[in-house]
């Protein structure tokens, strides 16, 4: 699994290139979903041949603490606003506070002559810029929303910026900005869903219609002898990263520097380069580390202001947004509207699969909460009618957060597969395993890897499921009514091409591999360390990694779980450079020398021939009888097309048990089994860590989570930590996780990525259990007491 | 945040002094404060801090407890008297915030801590009485699922977030307080008030008064007491319903009973209707439980916060229940 | 008086406004301690005041004069860790580390609070000398969000430094 035709020196251009080549593509949605029926000849599928590096044993999996560990834990990892700059200046913001129309008068006379103020800067004063693109809108979008950033008077958000005030202290900059009066020209908006419904448009995410149609659903529906057919709706939610947005900003020289919190570096360099018309060369943003991200620590409006008002005072700027400004800024997940639908017959195959429903949009972005991606995935169904419809509103923009669309989708769907189960009298997993399906029900495509019945079966053994027939099992334990419920998990393999690193060996024997990765808690660092240690046959100790810096070659964005696939594949491809370098300076006449990369591997800190491993020179040797001190290679990985013959995604089976309070209806968790089948796992510890994560916050989700959007103003009304409740710790009970750890074959290092999955199936699963214990079905998110109630 | 002067108190005559003018404002731990003047909420040209004041917590002569008003949240909930007489109290305490707010908040910055509405935060964004006398109330027809629904007006819907204060008004705390012109006692439950039309106006202090400390009568049955708190999540978060009680069951009737109620209303809610209904009844869940009711019978409920009337019936039967259980 | 921080006296700001946190963060480059949400709703500000754990941000630097100031850039030398912190890297307990120094100040503080017998929400009986188990400690971590859901390695790190076992 060698490919050299990618590869290229000077990554920085043939990145750049590769970006404006062609579209960002999703690997796993960039197939075409509208197939009536499974059309794809088996006969031309490609020979598989599985990555080396998969078979060979040890480093792969084995259980490693994180390298950035004794950093964390002793405070000194520096975030985005602890970079501290000379003469710095800090910015306040002011937010405005009607959802649509314009300004008609700003008054900052006040604020500009209090103490400490160095600057006000509102659409009358800031520089000429450009729309930010949005992400997925172009090849190298970052932005929330294209709205343009203070260039005119109009509002399109009641919470949108609309003045910054600089000042020698945050203290007197938060003093200064609440002196400044804004007088408004409304306009007729829309902030009621209901009424932005009547505007409904077939909705694309990633540039593919959310819609998948396989015979006449309906009619399928009607026809079956036992259905369901069912509501949900799901509020907004909030990432609430525990660091809040911030970056620090100097222009030095003709060149932008950004100390930013970001999982997106190559993208919001690009980005910010066209909104202020220079070089994306010229924009130096980093983030060695994020406070987390989820997908919300992407490119939003403040990073332009403070670059812009950085621009104008001619000062650097600390831009500590502050936790209300996160929330009127900064966006998070759609509410949506969803109708599960499920037509079987006696047996419990699915006959008819419905799942359709709305969620608003705003027209500045490319996002639409894509939630019926597990739908398209999980089950086979012999007729299907699978769609979303986007409704725009005019509100903050809704945006990516942990698991876009199947976060909320699966909840419908698999609370939805628990009804149907029990109206068939037959136990939730026997209906799973009844619909599995032999191919990609949507597309028609042979799985790549697909281990959702492995799952079930380590799951169900682990929890100590007990089956059921259509009768509820939930007990009383004291003042407790306990129950256990059962969901299925599913999240796309993602795999956006860009990826590229600078690899150094140096005449020590050790590595360095430089690339533009992120590190917002996922542990890239320790796992990049990992795949270049196990890649280059070398100790992990040493090898040493530097990511976190846009100046550093390649795009991995850390999103759609995909970062580390990425790293992998960029990794083999610098392997297969490094080869080739390290055969032309193996001295004529030995065995090595001139071999291509097909004929060499790396082994034991050194090359062999592939044939004869035996015949093996350690890198030290090599560069010391070359002369040399190091040597650099730069690689670009190969452009992913794995998805565009394979159905690749990941599965899990997430099982649960709710304990319902019989006097008050209080909900807690008291266990969780969550087993995944996400191809290889690269590093127990952090990938397990990774689970549980996810799980968590899919109970906060299921539990507590909502972004309370008061649809009288267009405004956020629980803008703070204290009344958007996540999960304490006291509601997070120990989280048993486990993994197939099947290889997916056509997934470098056998891995599909593991951030989000776990985001999936946990909150199906308490819903299910709160049924059992209560024989309540709660089908509007969040289950909160009152629900139980009645 | 506006600029302010900060002074430190070193004895109660020399806060009210410096407390008096009328932009002046007492600092206790500042868990409430500091957080409202960041909000542009509070806007004080003075601060004192008067967590140098007392913070003893001793036996009165009847047999009560005297607790200075700067005795942190968690010093009360943790003394040995109070766990021992007056356990609701710990209790309460203790489901309140978190540790650290605990260790910070004063016993007398507790009592006076302004309520969480998020209409009353959103100083830009939202209308609200309490903060702009006049303006309106956006939280009714709004998000007011942690709203009052008894003693409330059409003027404002707010909370009352204390834990502290619900057992207090159970036990007829009295509130010493002191002025530049003297110093008075007061009971707790006529400190707080309700909204009526002026909510702005939220205690009977004057301006400039002081709360130097809180006193607590003798009251043996307060030593079988319980605080019961129903929230969103199991910790730190502010209560839907609360429910302080004691109960004294004799022969399976009751004969004395003390309850209050968190969350429902703009003041700690003594709940004497129903404590009258219960005296002299038979201690049964039923008749817990249609005392409740009585006493809810009066609530007015908002979009978001119909349960609660159900809830905290259901919650001071469960609460009454398990007292009663325990005596049996 | 000063403020003690780390050991060393500091002067008050003369901005009655600055934060605690702040004074840390912005003026005297000592980082480690987090801002979150700079409103007592997260915990990632935690700091020992007179060993006490409290929030930086609800506290004014002037309350703080001549009280002692320990931040988490204290409580180990350069080049070796606390127990605690060793502790948190051997379960796992972060991930983007941002709540972490808080979780760690609390944790350190949470034992002495249980060493002297102090009750929880959660403790059985009031009268009783609690005991470290599993939900004594979470509900004594609770005003401590981790937002990445490291939460069990947090919990028994701080578990096994609480019973002494590390």
């Amino acid at each position: 699994m060698t490919d050299s035709k990618n590869l290229g020196k000077g990554s920085s251009i043939t990145r750049r290139e590769a970006l404006a080549g062609g579209a960002i593509v999703l690997g796993a949605i960039a197939t075409k979903p509208l197939s009536a029926a499974p059309t794809t000849s088996h006969s031309t599928v490609p020979k598989t041949v599985l990555d080396p590096l998969i078979e060979r044993p040890g480093q792969l999996g084995t259980p490693r603490s994180r390298r950035d560990g004794p950093l964390k834990v002793k405070g000194g990892a520096r975030y985005a606003a602890e970079h501290h700059l000379k003469d710095m200046t800090y910015a306040a913001l002011v937010f405005s506070t009607i959802a649509r129309g314009s300004i008609s008068e700003i008054d900052s006379r006040d604020a500009e002559t209090s103490p400490g103020v160095v600057l006000v800067m509102t659409h009358l004063n800031a520089p000429r810029m450009g729309a930010p693109e949005p992400f997925l809108a172009t090849p190298t979008g970052a932005s929330g929303s294209s709205h343009p950033v203070m260039q005119d008077a109009e509002v399109f958000w009641n919470g949108q910026p609309i003045a910054v005030v600089l000042a020698e202290t945050q203290e007197q900059a938060d003093r200064a900005a609440r002196l400044i009066q804004i007088t408004y020209q409304a306009k007729t908006s829309v902030t009621r869903f209901s009424e932005a419904k009547q505007l409904e448009t077939v909705a694309t995410f990633g540039g593919e219609k959310l819609q998948t149609v396989r015979g006449d659903a309906d009619a399928a529906l009607e026809a079956a002898p036992v259905k369901i057919d069912v509501s949900f709706s799901s509020p907004r939610h909030n990432h609430n990263q525990i660091e809040p947005h911030a970056v620090t900003v100097a222009w030095q020289g003709k060149t932008l520097r950004m100390y930013d919190c970001n999982q997106g570096l190559s993208l919001t360099a690009a980005t910010i380069a066209k909104v202020f018309g220079i070089e994306p060369a010229q924009v130096h943003v980093s983030a060695e580390f994020v406070g987390g991200s989820f997908g919300g620590k992407t490119l939003w409006q403040y990073h332009i202001v403070a670059a812009a008002a950085a621009k104008l005072s001619g000062r650097p700027v600390r831009m500590n947004v502050t936790r209300e400004g996160v929330f009127r800024m900064c966006g998070g997940r759609a509410p949506t509207e969803q109708r599960v639908a499920l037509g079987a017959d006696k047996d419990g195959r699915l006959k008819a699969l419905i799942h359709t429903g709305f969620t608003p949009k705003i027209q500045q972005n490319a996002m639409t909460e894509p939630f019926i991606e597990a739908t398209q995935r999980l089950y086979s169904s012999e007729t299907a009618r699978i769609e979303v419809r986007a409704a725009h509103m005019d509100m903050l923009s809704n945006t990516f957060m942990r698991a876009p669309g199947s976060a909320v989708g699966t909840y419908a769907l698999e609370t939805a597969m628990d009804e149907l189960a029990e109206k068939l009298t037959i136990d939730p997993i026997e209906l799973r395993l009844r619909n599995e399906p032999d191919v990609d029900p949507t597309n028609g495509k042979r799985f790549s890897q697909r281990g959702l019945v492995q799952a079930y079966q380590m799951g169900a053994e682990r929890f100590g499921w007990i089956p059921r027939k259509g009768q509820r099992l939930g007990r009383r334990e004291g003042e407790w009514l306990v129950g256990t419920g059962v969901a299925s998990a599913y999240y796309p393999h993602y795999h956006f091409p860009g990826g590229a690193a600078r690899v150094t060996i140096t005449a020590d024997g050790k590595l360095l591999v430089e690339l533009a990765a992120h590190e917002q808690g996922v542990g890239a660092a320790t796992t990049t360390a990992i795949i270049a240690a196990k890649r280059f046959g070398i100790d992990f100790e040493d090898v040493e990694v530097r990511y976190g810096d846009s100046l550093l070659p390649g795009s991995h964005p850390a999103g759609g779980s995909q970062q580390t696939a990425s790293i992998g594949a960029t990794i083999l491809a610098a392997n297969t450079a490094m080869i080739a370098e390290l055969a032309k300076i193996a001295p004529q006449g030995t065995p090595w020398a001139g071999l291509s990369s097909t004929g060499l591997t790396t082994v034991r800190a050194g090359i062999a021939l592939t044939e004869r491993p035996s015949v093996h020179i350690g890198y030290k040797e090599l560069l010391a009888r070359a002369g040399l001190q190091a040597i650099t290679i730069e690689a670009d990985a190969a452009t992913p097309t794995a998805a565009e013959t394979w159905s690749m995604h990941s599965y899990g089976a997430v099982f649960c048990e709710a304990r319902v309070n019989a006097d008050t209806r209080e909900l807690r968790v008291s266990r969780v089994t969550g087993v995944y089948d996400c191809g290889k796992i690269l590093n127990a510890k952090t990938a397990a860590s990774q689970f549980r994560g996810g799980i968590i916050m899919s109970l906060g989700l299921a539990m507590m989570e909502e972004t309370q959007f008061d649809e009288r103003t267009g405004r956020i009304i629980n803008a703070s930590m204290a009344e958007y409740h996540m999960p304490v710790h006291l509601d997070v009970p120990l989280i048993d996780v486990a993994w197939t750890d099947i290889p997916d074959p056509h997934a470098p290092t056998g891995a599909r990525g593991v951030g989000e999955i776990s985001m999936n199936g946990a909150s199906a699963a308490l819903a299910n259990a709160v049924y059992d214990a209560t024989g309540k079905r709660v089908r509007d998110l969040p289950i909160t007491l009152d629900k139980l109630m009645v | 945040m506006e600029l302010f002067t900060y002074e430190r108190a070193h004895n109660p005559e020399a806060a009210v002094i410096a407390g008096a003018p009328s932009r002046a404002k007492f600092l206790g731990g500042g868990t409430n404060l500091v957080d409202l003047m960041r909000e542009g909420i509070e806007r004080p040209s003075a601060l004192v801090d008067v967590t140098g004041l007392s913070q003893t917590i001793v036996e009165t002569a009847e047999g009560g407890l005297l607790i200075g008003a700067a005795a942190s949240n968690a010093a009360v909930a943790e003394h040995r008297l109070v766990r021992n007489r007056y356990p609701a109290l710990s209790r309460a305490i203790l489901a309140g915030a978190s540790a650290q707010i605990r260790n910070m908040a004063t016993v007398g910055g507790n009592i006076l801590q302004r309520t969480r509405c998020r209409y009353f935060y959103d100083v830009n964004g939202a209308r609200c009485n309490k903060r702009d006398p006049g303006q309106g109330c956006d939280a009714i027809g709004g998000f007011n699922r942690y709203h009052a629904v008894l003693g409330t007006s059409s003027h404002c819907i707010a909370t009352h977030p204390s834990d502290m204060c619900i057992p207090l008004v159970a036990f007829d705390a009295i509130v010493h307080l002191a002025a530049n012109g003297g110093s008075r006692s007061i009971k707790l439950a006529e400190l707080h008030r309700d909204p009526g039309d002026t909510p702005q106006i939220e205690t009977a202090l004057d301006p400039g008064e002081l709360i130097t400390a809180i006193e607590l009568p003798p009251l043996a049955l307060a030593r079988r007491s319980a605080y019961r708190k129903v929230r969103d999540r199991a910790s730190y978060a502010f209560a839907l319903i609360s429910v302080a009680a004691a109960l004294h069951v004799d022969d399976n009737r009751v004969t004395d009973v003390r309850l209050a109620l968190g969350g429902v209303a703009h003041k700690p809610w003594r709940a004497l209707i129903a404590e009258r209904a219960l005296v002299g009844q038979p201690a049964t869940y039923d008749t817990f439980l249609a005392a409740a009711r009585a006493e809810l019978r009066a609530a007015q409920t908002q979009r978001d916060n119909a349960f609660k009337p159900e809830l905290a019936a259901r919650t001071i039967a469960a609460v009454l229940r398990t007292l009663a259980e325990e005596q049996a | 008086m000063p403020i003690i921080i780390n050991g060393h006296d500091v002067a008050a700001p003369a901005d009655p406004r600055v934060s605690l946190l702040d004074l840390l963060r912005e003026r005297l480059d000592l980082t480690g301690t987090k801002k979150g949400c700079n409103q007592g709703a997260c915990g990632a500000c935690t700091v020992l005041i007179d060993g006490q754990r409290k929030l930086s941000c609800l506290s004014l630097a002037v309350q703080c004069d001549g009280h002692d100031i320990t931040t988490i850039e204290a409580i180990s030398e350069v080049d070796s860790l606390h127990p605690l912190q060793a502790a948190f890297i051997e379960t796992d307990g972060f991930q983007c580390g941002y709540c972490t120094p808080g979780q760690i100040m609390s944790g350190i503080a949470l034992r002495g609070e249980m060493q002297r017998g102090a009750p929880s929400h959660v403790t059985p009986r009031l009268e009783d000398v609690p005991e470290a188990s599993n939900e004594e400690i979470r509900e004594r971590m609770s005003g401590n969000i981790c937002r990445c859901g490291a939460n069990n390695g947090i919990i028994e790190a701080i578990s096994s430094y609480v019973r002494g076992t590390l």
